[in-house]
């Protein structure tokens, strides 16, 4: 086992040899492309089209851990024409999964307001399935400058 | 750990009124992300489910993964046509279940 002096003359070592050691530590993120994989996935691949979607993010925050977000889509909410569900998806986690919630014409109003978790400064897309089977996607981003980020 | 669940519902509405009802649950919802100081992956431990009834009839689902922050919290917008029973069910990956209600009184 090494102890921390051979580890970090070890380091300097490889740094000289010209390896980056800051790509050997990084978790390996989900990128861009999964996210967009997996909302397909969750909304059964149907051709999503753009607006009706408002999101309510912190424009910087130093608490990845913890970021609160408002997601409200533009719907009458009655029997005929409803939200089905909203999809949360963040491109830059290790995961991209977010948070899905199933709604239904009981709830009035399609606004739903939770807390995520961001690791660093990323695009978060938002779906929402509408009760005709159309799909709407909307971007929102925030920046992450906490030391830690998401870690928690 | 202390592992308490808040809910909050307005006590009166009006007929067809639309309310906000908050909730929220003291839950690590460990990410499967972290690591301890060892190198060991902590394990994940996850609330994946939330389900809202409003006299026995769902009316809201979340379903919550990794990027939910610890102690999840929803806010959210029911419809209410008469007086009932707001019931609010927390359910975790390994079983736990953590539930709550509140009544609604409608004028």
């Amino acid at each position: 086992m090494l102890n921390r002096r051979e580890l970090l003359v070890l380091c300097g070592v490889w740094a000289a040899a010209g390896f980056p050691v800051g790509g050997l530590l990084k978790p390996a993120h989900a990128g861009p492309g999964d996210a967009k994989k997996r909302i397909a996935e969750l909304t059964g691949g149907v051709e999503p089209q753009k607006g009706r979607i408002d999101i309510t993010l912190p424009k910087v925050t130093d608490q990845g851990r913890f970021v609160p977000i408002r997601v409200s889509v533009d719907s009458p909410m009655t029997e005929s024409d409803h939200v089905r569900a909203i999809h949360i998806v963040a491109e830059r986690n290790p995961t991209p999964e977010v948070a899905s919630f199933r709604l239904s014409a009981a709830n009035g109003k399609a606004q739903v307001s939770t807390r995520i978790r961001m690791l660093q400064t990323q695009v978060i897309i938002v779906a929402a399935e509408m009760s005709d089977g159309s799909v709407y996607l909307a971007k929102g981003r925030s920046k992450i400058t906490g030391g830690a980020g998401g870690c928690g | 750990m202390d592992r308490r669940l808040h809910i909050k519902v307005p006590p009166r509405a009006g007929k067809g009124e639309i309310v906000r009802v908050m909730t929220k649950l003291n839950h690590p919802m460990e990410s499967g992300w972290r690591r301890r100081q060892s190198g060991e992956i902590v394990p994940k431990e996850l609330i994946n489910e939330f389900v809202c009834e409003l006299d026995g009839k769902e009316v809201f689902r979340a379903e919550l993964d990794s990027g939910t922050a610890g102690n999840p919290y929803l806010s959210f917008y029911i419809r209410v046509q008469k007086s009932g029973m707001v019931r609010f069910t927390w359910r975790g990956e390994q079983g736990e279940l953590y539930q709550g209600e509140a009544p609604i009184e409608v004028a």
